[in-house]
């Protein structure tokens, strides 16, 4: 297996805000805390475009660069994550992050002194694999129960993808030769450093033209 | 008194040795293949089983994501 990744297929997102509802749901995650939210881009406009973002899971982690504690780790497939007994809330990564997705919340169980909360890839945490205390501070592993992530699992138009990487793009390549357009994925190459589709090769300061 | 002074001041010095030594770092994480202690865990595969998770997984998500495979 490669590595986990999300892809979020904007021609067919709906903006039914499923994900956010089934991620909620899943891990009872607290009132005024979103690991996941529904973006709209050109709101109004015709043409509009929705996304579902949440943390990518990026290749180059910046939130894992900042840490002053050190307190994320990646797991072998790829799934940031991190340990909220390390974690001291400064929210560092929070500025880090492309995304937006470390949230902060001040009460119950995942508000224990202000400690960082965000998106798992329904991978869970340190604690136990499915043990009550690995719910309580980081929500159900999904993952080492054999399914895939709540939110791309619930989705009604399966516009949200999650998976192995090479699987989730083949799917997403295979829908846009068939509809001949919507190569867009917005996210995945500040997630994955790879370039969208239609996008020009990075111009480098001072190189040498061949 | 001189001797006793530095020996204490030297017993208190010393005691910075007897500390746990703070060390930063994660807990060790198991792997995801290695299954979940719940009974939530999906039937089809077998837990600790690298490969039949991966199976698991990709199966799961061909069917679960990929609908031009289902109705072509």
């Amino acid at each position: 297996m490669a590595r986990m990744k999300f892809i979020c297929d904007a021609e067919r997102c709906i903006e039914c805000n499923g994900c956010v509802t089934a991620c909620k749901n899943e891990h009872e995650v607290p009132w005024g805390v979103n690991r996941r939210r529904v973006v709209t881009l050109n709101d109004g406009v015709p043409g509009e475009k929705s996304i579902s973002v949440a943390c990518m899971h990026c290749s180059d982690a910046p939130c894992m660069a900042v840490c002053p504690v050190n307190c994320f780790y990646k797991t072998d497939e790829g799934v940031v994550l991190h340990d909220k007994d390390i974690c001291i809330g400064c929210g560092y990564c929070s500025y880090a992050c492309p995304f937006g997705a470390p949230q902060f919340p001040s009460q119950g169980t995942f508000g224990v002194r202000g400690k960082m909360d965000k998106c798992t890839f329904c991978a869970g945490g340190p604690e136990a694999n499915g043990s009550q205390a690995e719910f309580e501070k980081y929500g159900r592993n999904r993952l080492a129960e054999g399914k895939l992530p709540a939110c791309a699992e619930m989705c009604s138009t399966k516009a949200l993808l999650a998976g192995d990487g090479d699987m989730v793009a083949d799917i997403f390549r295979e829908r846009v030769l068939k509809r001949n357009k919507g190569a867009e994925v917005w996210g995945w190459g500040t997630a994955y450093g790879s370039k969208q589709a239609g996008q020009a090769p990075a111009k480098v300061e001072g190189a040498k033209k061949s | 008194m001189k001797r006793l002074s530095l020996l204490l001041i030297t017993a208190a010095a010393l005691t910075a040795c007897g500390e746990k030594a703070q060390t930063l770092g994660t807990k060790n994480d198991a792997t995801a293949y290695s299954g979940a202690s719940n009974s939530f865990v999906e039937a089809g595969w077998s837990a600790g089983d690298k490969t039949s998770w991966e199976q698991q997984l990709r199966t799961r998500g061909q069917y679960g994501q990929n609908d031009h495979s289902r109705a072509p």
